[in-house]
């Protein structure tokens, strides 16, 4: 074949399943303000993402935050700098690792299980049984799974935030002698809303991110098991790959001078 | 009018890429009349009953319900119509994270037509309809074997007192005598809720079981209707090769060597 036939069709095929992603998308996002409304159903979705992914969160963000004191002090301690690492660690767990590590984490607890438990549906014919039960399958299963993830990803990040500079206090007061009182001195009087608030708008745009690439490859998911495991592949690794670079473009958005 | 067929298709085709399923398809079912559509596997039954339930869009054609056109309905109107339908899948289609009784009484609570406490009820109903006992509600679709789960796909397909009932190849996979059972609970709640009935299969016992009428799909046409009695002595070689399950014939299966 030739070779620039090959990439014109590869780019058509890119520009297809953006637009169908993006009608997708569009079509999940209307129904949020059209009734009818499944609160029992957004509630179970919201203890599903949020209450279940509280032990990989909180896992997670207590060793980096461990962790970032560790290294910030072998680094800072060769300029004399160690005084820096309570705020290195408050500022990058609530900046970036916080709402990064919790949305790459998530994306693989949550975004597996979205698009295996959907793509089950649609390859045993439960996507069309709701349809022939009058119920629209884009408001009962995709629009609550988004509702959950936009709510759902800032209070963890929340938390993450929270246990992240716990576990760099641990670290900074128990194995390298910090006054304690001085460590929490020091967090508290370098934060900002800005920062917390910025981790919180990521940890939403990531919570959607997960939720859509999850329910996308669900919904779209085709053959039998199969094609359910293609669409769990396809979920965290599209999701991850996006959460990446929604971060770097909210990064700049925030924070580029 | 009471010659207005309850559904009515004109010249309904549909293709896949260069194959075509459905090549022009013409068929009325009248009022309270139960007809099943035989047929090959791969002849298209299935994108027939698919394109009349809305889950799919011909390429060109008519189907009518009740008189009215449904193809290029909006969302809205499509669930209006759906309202007169049930359907028995063919794998049952039960949804797996909800208790029998909730599947059963699903349309009802989509509709908002009842309270929950009214709806596990009028489940306990239906259930008693298809033979099941009332214990049965609170369990869950995998605790069920297959000829359970369709008993319970047939309890949710009537659970709304629908006006036409659709049946995807409802004795696959089950044993000669449970689908004997399954056929005469067809028989018996069609009759009960004075339904239409529209079915497919290529269960020749089912079909001589719960059919009034007969249609032969074959390269994406009807190639035969009539009364299920006449079907012994159609004069039609394709539906006598059918019928008698033989391999020489006019119709000519792709095996492999």
């Amino acid at each position: 074949m030739n070779p620039l036939q090959a990439i014109g069709r590869v780019f058509l095929k890119f520009l297809g399943t953006t637009g169908r992603l993006i009608s997708f998308m569009t079509l999940g996002l209307s129904h949020i303000v059209r009734p009818p409304y499944y609160p029992r159903i957004i509630l179970r979705q919201m203890i599903d993402i949020g209450y279940y992914s509280l032990p990989v969160v909180g896992l997670t963000a207590v060793f980096a935050g461990m962790v970032l004191a560790l290294q910030s002090y072998t680094g800072f301690s060769r300029f004399s700098a160690e005084g820096a690492i309570a705020n290195v660690v408050v500022l990058s767990i609530t900046r970036e690792l916080g709402p990064v590590l919790a949305g790459l984490m998530v994306a693989g607890r949550i975004g597996a299980s979205l698009a295996a438990e959907i793509g089950t549906m649609r390859v045993t014919e439960q996507i069309d049984a709701l349809t022939t039960l009058s119920t629209n399958p884009m408001k009962y299963l995709v629009t609550p799974r988004l509702i959950a993830g936009i709510t759902m990803f800032p209070l963890l990040v929340l938390v993450a935030d929270v246990i992240g500079v716990f576990g760099g206090y641990l670290v900074a007061v128990y194995k390298l002698g910090f006054n304690p009182a001085n460590y929490l001195q020091n967090t508290w009087d370098f934060l900002t809303a800005e920062d917390v608030n910025s981790g919180l708008v990521k940890a939403a745009v990531f919570g959607f991110i997960v939720s859509l690439m999850g329910c996308y490859h669900g919904y779209n998911s085709k053959g039998g098991a199969q094609g359910v495991g293609t669409a769990t592949t396809n979920a965290v690794v599209s999701a991850s790959i996006l959460i990446l670079c929604s971060d770097y473009i909210l990064t700049e958005m925030f924070f580029a001078k | 009018m009471a010659d207005t067929p309850k559904i009515q298709l004109r010249d309904v085709a549909k293709s896949f890429g260069r194959k075509v399923v459905l090549n022009g398809i013409d068929l009325d079912v009248g009022v309270g009349e139960s007809v099943v559509i035989i047929g090959g596997s791969g002849t298209g039954k299935s994108v027939m009953l698919k394109s009349i339930l809305g889950l799919m869009t011909p390429d060109r054609g008519s189907i009518k319900v009740d008189g009215e056109e449904v193809i290029g309905m909006s969302t809205s109107e499509r669930e209006r119509v759906n309202h007169k339908f049930g359907m028995l899948f063919q794998g049952a289609a039960l949804f797996d994270s909800l208790p029998v009784w909730e599947n059963v009484s699903f349309g009802l609570l989509a509709e908002k037509r009842c309270d929950r406490k009214q709806a596990h009820e009028i489940a306990v109903q239906k259930l008693a309809q298809v033979g099941m006992n009332a214990d049965v509600a609170d369990l869950m679709p995998a605790e069920l074997s297959g000829g359970m789960q369709k008993r319970v796909g047939l309890a949710r397909a009537i659970a709304a007192d629908p006006e036409i009932i659709f049946f995807d190849e409802p004795t696959t996979g089950l044993d000669p005598i449970m689908a004997d059972v399954i056929n005469d609970l067809i028989v018996k709640v069609t009759r009960e809720v004075g339904a239409t009935a529209l079915s497919i299969t290529h269960d020749m016992a089912s079909a001589r079981k719960i059919a009034n009428r007969v249609a032969m799909l074959f390269e994406g046409k009807i190639i035969w209707q009539g009364p299920v009695e006449d079907i012994d002595h159609s004069g039609n070689a394709h539906v006598d090769q059918f019928i008698h399950g033989k391999a020489d014939g006019p119709i000519q299966m792709a095996v492999r060597a």
